[in-house]
């Protein structure tokens, strides 16, 4: 709980709000990421630092360096990582290799030369090779301050780097056509975007693991999306996600002795993208799912009020409804889900012995959906030549969907040809 | 509002070719283009007369959008050269607007309509400044002027496709260009979008502009246009629609003739797999 609150003493403040700074800038690349459509390629960034990391560490170990230095090991990374951008370029220009495939070969072939090189670093330094160890995984909590001031230094430049040139950003991962032709150097704000991923992706190596560091590129911006519809609210909102999974993971992870940073962090962001796609207000899942019921209950309801209409009467009674759902196969709860949307749109008044009568509103809903069945029912006859015999689930399905213009445009194209049907 | 002709000297590589004019918006000469050295393009050579509504017609992969693209510097030129007013397209930028293609760009994009037509004024904005007051309006003004302004706050997934070719459309209006490109803004839009189209291409007319449209609806060309280029992977016919829209003409461009052409440039293309 100490650790949670600032309050874990100067060391674990510090590892605290450099992870913060850290996930922060990471949400604010990672949305320029994602609408650049840059995901995949983050993935192999990530992997790719790892030969990176063990060659910084066997060449430094050769000339004599601190072969634990973090600068050290993150300039080895960060080199690593650009040059699997340059190659995955370059394989995608190539007219056989597509780009998926050039980041799915990129991605294992770095890594695997990675474990490779990792394996020498062991055998030739047992002892040495332990701090190696925690970048494949992460683990902030053998941080020291002057590794959280460089982490922090690289974070901080990056969301510097995207809150500046946010709106140039946008234009060119909207429309490159025309950022092109509007004189924006789109190459070189590619390029940009590209290091700005390289070096919020080192930064990530040392707490969340060359394995895992794409997800804190991916997960919030992916997150804050179910949010909102607009572009910079979903950069403050990915940021803020961010830094929140990286604080609470970060303390979570000092609060229980070498429980493994990345994992927690990452786990964190994901509950909370879990959350989003369940409870987000327009496109998370419940959303849709109540969105679909009450669709389909508003097409059932203008069923009924529709038969209503045809049959020449203001009233409804039982023997009346139980045709409708037999014919609709609908069940019982649903039939009488129906009965009570109705009645709270104030289309059907209160049950009576002898049924339930239509407010004059249901009437009229009733009556107007009879007219656009018959109009559209009409126009596909007539305009898309589709036989009489074969309109029945279309015009079921759109009579309840057209808007108001649609119609009167039907209505004066082809009123004259529909009468009124028949009343009783 | 047209910015004052500049009284520039011609200083492009066209200055002293005499078959082109630095008073044309845009001359192209001699453009080849070619997508893995497959030639789409060959040897255009066109003059767009200033103030008028120009159509490029021709079949599918006779290199229409490919003639823009090229014009714009958006892909590589084989050969040749394009001038907007007698000047490399660097130099005048800001009077050449582009409507690209609907189907380009990713509509589920977290911007509302408001925001892709300000994109139209960053030019003018220039880097890393806040969008001014007086820009927003512009912008909000170009979308009205579409029929779009009860829309403005909507982000654009939400608009029906007729709606979101005239989003486009405003912010090309928001860029306040002299020349415009518009590449297939017509294609699958309703009737309101349609007759929204026509109407800003008049005004732009009216005012001294010109437009070169990529089209696709031969019936509707002597309608809302008064040049015509007929194109199929070279320049078929190009002038006034009375003159060039004949029926000579339009068998030549749809008609297949140009098998020569497409047997060229398959045997470009395979030449050049065989080395790889």
């Amino acid at each position: 709980m100490r650790d949670l609150t600032l309050r874990g003493g100067f060391n674990t403040s510090t590892v605290l709000l450099g992870t913060s700074l850290l996930g922060l800038a990471a949400g604010l690349v990672g949305a320029v990421a994602m609408l650049r459509r840059r995901s995949l390629t983050a993935d192999a960034i990530g992997h790719a630092t790892l030969p990176g990391l063990a060659g910084a560490f066997l060449i430094a170990s050769a000339v004599g360096l601190d072969q634990r230095s973090l600068p050290v090991l993150l300039a080895g990374a960060a080199v690593a990582a650009l040059a699997s951008v340059a190659v995955i370029q370059w394989l995608a220009r190539q007219p056989r290799t597509h780009e998926d495939a050039a980041i799915g070969i990129v991605l294992s072939v770095f890594f695997g030369v990675g474990v490779v090189l990792l394996s020498l670093v062991q055998n030739k330094a047992p002892k040495g090779s332990a701090g190696l160890k925690d970048f494949l995984f992460g683990q902030a909590a053998t941080m020291l301050p002057g590794d959280v001031y460089t982490i922090g230094a690289i974070a901080g430049v990056c969301a510097l780097g995207v809150l500046l040139f946010r709106r140039e950003m946008a234009v060119v991962c909207f429309d490159r056509g025309f950022a092109h032709a509007g004189g924006w150097p789109v190459a070189l704000m590619d390029a940009v975007i590209m290091v700005l991923i390289v070096l919020v992706t080192v930064a990530g190596l040392r707490n969340v693991g060359v394995v895992m560091v794409v997800a804190l590129l991916v997960i919030p911006p992916v997150t804050a999306r179910l949010w909102t519809e607009r572009y910079h609210r979903m950069l403050m909102l990915s940021a803020a996600l961010g830094a929140c999974s990286g604080y609470i993971g970060s303390a979570i992870s000092a609060a229980f002795e070498h429980a493994p940073t990345g994992a927690v962090i990452i786990l964190t962001s994901g509950v909370l993208f879990l959350v989003s796609l369940t409870a987000a207000p327009k496109r998370g899942v419940l959303a849709s799912a109540a969105r679909s019921v009450f669709l389909r209950l508003r097409i059932a309801g203008d069923h009924v009020l529709e038969a209503a209409h045809d049959a020449g009467t203001s009233r409804l009674d039982r023997h009346g409804l139980m045709q409708i759902a037999a014919d609709r196969r609908w069940n019982a709860l649903f039939r009488n889900a129906v009965i009570l949307s109705l009645q709270r749109r104030g289309l059907l008044k209160a049950r009576t012995p002898e049924g339930w009568q239509l407010t004059p509103g249901g009437t009229g809903r009733g009556a107007r959906v009879a007219r656009t069945h018959e109009l559209w029912a009409e126009y596909l006859v007539r305009r898309a030549d589709i036989a009489g015999t074969h309109v029945g689930w279309s015009v079921d399905q759109v009579e309840h969907v057209l808007d108001a213009e649609t119609i009167q445009r039907l209505e004066t194209e082809l009123g004259g040809h529909v009468h009124a049907r028949a009343q009783a | 509002m047209i910015q004052g002709r500049r009284t520039k000297r011609p200083v492009g590589d066209l200055a002293d070719r005499p078959e082109h004019s630095p008073q044309s918006p845009l001359s192209i000469h001699a453009m080849t283009v070619a997508y893995n050295r497959r030639p789409v393009l060959w040897d255009v050579d066109y003059d767009a007369p200033a103030g008028s509504l120009i159509a490029v017609v021709g079949p599918n992969g006779a290199g229409k959008s490919t003639l823009i693209k090229g014009c714009l510097g958006l892909v590589p030129l084989a050969a040749g050269a394009v001038e907007f007013w007698g000047q490399p397209l660097r130099d005048e930028r800001a009077r050449v607007g582009y409507v690209p293609q609907r189907e380009t760009v990713d509509w589920d994009f977290p911007v509302s309509a408001l925001d892709v037509v300000c994109m139209g004024r960053y030019g003018k904005i220039g880097w890393c400044r806040p969008i001014g007051r007086q820009h927003r309006k512009a912008a909000r003004d170009c979308l009205d002027r579409v029929g779009l302004g009860e829309y403005a706050d909507r982000q654009i997934g939400q608009l029906s496709g007729g709606q979101q070719q005239r989003v486009f459309l405003a912010r090309a209006l928001a860029q306040e260009a002299d020349l415009y490109l518009m590449d297939e803004p017509f294609a699958g839009v309703d009737a309101a979008t349609e007759r929204a189209i026509v109407d800003v291409l008049r005004e732009m007319r009216a005012t001294g502009r010109t437009v070169v449209v990529v089209h696709h609806d031969l019936q509707t060309v002597p309608v809302y246009f008064d040049h015509a280029v007929l194109l199929n992977m070279r320049v078929v016919a190009a002038g006034p629609v009375s003159e060039v829209f004949t029926t000579t003409n339009l068998q030549q461009t749809y008609g297949g003739r140009l098998t020569l052409l497409s047997e060229a440039a398959d045997a470009l293309a395979r030449a050049d797999g065989a080395a790889l």
